[in-house]
């Protein structure tokens, strides 16, 4: 049975992350870089299928966003995508207000609100409270910051996104289902392999000759 | 002029290289070209540069075009500098922690950049040194503005000034002091090629006694 959480005067359904990792993956089909933060974020990534252009963090929590803030000024051309767990978010919100202030638009911003620290003991984050994370985005000038309301707008959010030339923040109510996998910790060849990914290495340096 | 670091500009036997360098570093991670400092003339002694002037030919030279930073008011005419040069990119961020995210990013999508913030931001960023920058083989360059030493008045700035050396020596990675005016470029130059060709961050500390530092 889907449960329904009221924001507002929007009905939104609280999702699977796996669920809508693998929705996002399908939605790829141009390169685009995904880069996804500490924890059960990218565990659900890795799960939902592997590809050179993921990259996977091991800590660091909260630079996600940075993170893919910097691969959207380094590659303008490619459509990158940051994916942030609520609690990890709120200890860097002010990215939000950098990015705001960037001209990069070649950036979407994912957010998996399920209101707690999970992979910590499912304490609660402030979104369990009062705090909005939609309205925290558009404070910062994020104007194109929203609830996916199901896993059906979910789909259509993020393919406006990549398509639509405007920087976006689209956040999901999830559940706290555990994670369907374990990204492999070496985060050398995470990074060397999301480097190919972006056609900054070769793949060949090693079979070339 | 009441500080060494200015006294120096005007005395010392500079060899820096010019401005615009003589000798364009090649494109791609390998960086250096041997030899090429020692092909740069000598500078005239009649227009020694500032050290904020040696920084920016010295970042550009490396190709160093990406540059955020959290304020200082030391750094203020190098975070000038580079704004007003269309070849820089300069972002300017809430955090360090975010500052040295964007540039890792960057990094890995094809473009070298460099953090810049004072020592109290330094402080904040064992956590992603040592979580990102070390593990992952990213080379950041950082450039601190050193507060805490040499006439210091607030000693909040006096005592986080001491942990920041023990973290770098804890995580290995290389770091500098920079205290002369005629050794910057040398420094700064040959840091960034090192950080590059071994993937490793690299951090310089701006003294004081270079910069002239922050008094009441």
């Amino acid at each position: 049975m889907t449960q329904t959480i009221t924001i507002g005067n929007l009905p939104v359904q609280v999702m699977n992350r796996f669920d809508l990792s693998q929705r996002l993956v399908k939605l790829l089909r141009n390169d685009e870089a995904v880069v996804a933060g500490i924890g059960n974020t990218n565990f659900d990534l890795w799960a939902a299928g592997r590809r050179p252009q993921n990259f996977y963090m091991l800590g660091s929590m909260g630079l996600a966003f940075p993170i893919a803030l910097g691969v959207a000024i380094a590659q303008p051309k490619r459509h990158v995508i940051g994916l942030e767990g609520d609690g990890s978010l709120l200890m860097q919100l002010g990215v939000l207000a950098t990015i705001a202030a960037h001209k990069a638009q070649n950036l979407t911003m994912i957010v998996w609100d399920n209101q707690s620290y999970q992979i910590t003991g499912s304490q609660p984050t402030a979104t369990a409270g009062v705090t909005d994370i939609v309205d925290v985005a558009r404070g910062c000038g994020i104007k194109q910051s929203l609830w996916a309301r199901s896993p059906e707008d979910f789909e259509a959010q993020v393919t406006k996104a990549i398509a639509g030339g405007e920087k976006t923040l689209i956040a999901c109510k999830t559940d706290n289902q555990p994670p369907q996998g374990q990204t492999h910790r070496d985060p050398v060849l995470i990074r060397e392999n999301f480097m190919q990914g972006l056609g900054v290495r070769s793949a060949k340096t090693f079979t070339a000759g | 002029m009441a500080y060494p670091a200015h006294g120096l500009m005007r005395r010392a036997r500079l060899h820096c290289p010019p401005f615009e360098g003589t000798k364009s570093v090649p494109t791609g991670a390998a960086g250096s070209t041997p030899g090429a400092l020692q092909e740069r003339r000598p500078m005239a002694e009649t227009a020694p540069l500032s050290w904020f002037d040696i920084a920016i030919a010295a970042l550009k030279r490396n190709e160093v075009k990406l540059i955020t930073y959290v304020p200082d008011r030391v750094l203020t005419p190098l975070i000038a500098g580079l704004a007003a040069d269309p070849y820089f990119e300069v972002i300017g961020t809430t955090r360090e922690e975010e500052a040295v995210g964007i540039v890792a990013g960057a990094w890995m999508g094809g473009l070298r950049g460099a953090v810049l913030m004072q020592t109290s931001g330094f402080a904040t960023l064992p956590n992603v040194i040592a979580s990102l920058l070390v593990p992952y083989q990213i080379p950041a360059v950082l450039i601190v503005s050193e507060r805490g030493t040499l006439g210091e008045f607030n000693i909040g700035q006096a005592l986080v000034c001491r942990t920041m050396r023990p973290v770098l020596d804890s995580l290995a990675t290389e770091h500098h002091t920079v205290t002369r005016l005629d050794e910057f470029d040398f420094i700064l130059d040959r840091s960034i090629k090192q950080a590059v060709m071994t993937q490793s961050p690299a951090t310089l500390i701006l003294s004081p006694l270079l910069t002239g530092g922050k008094v009441l």
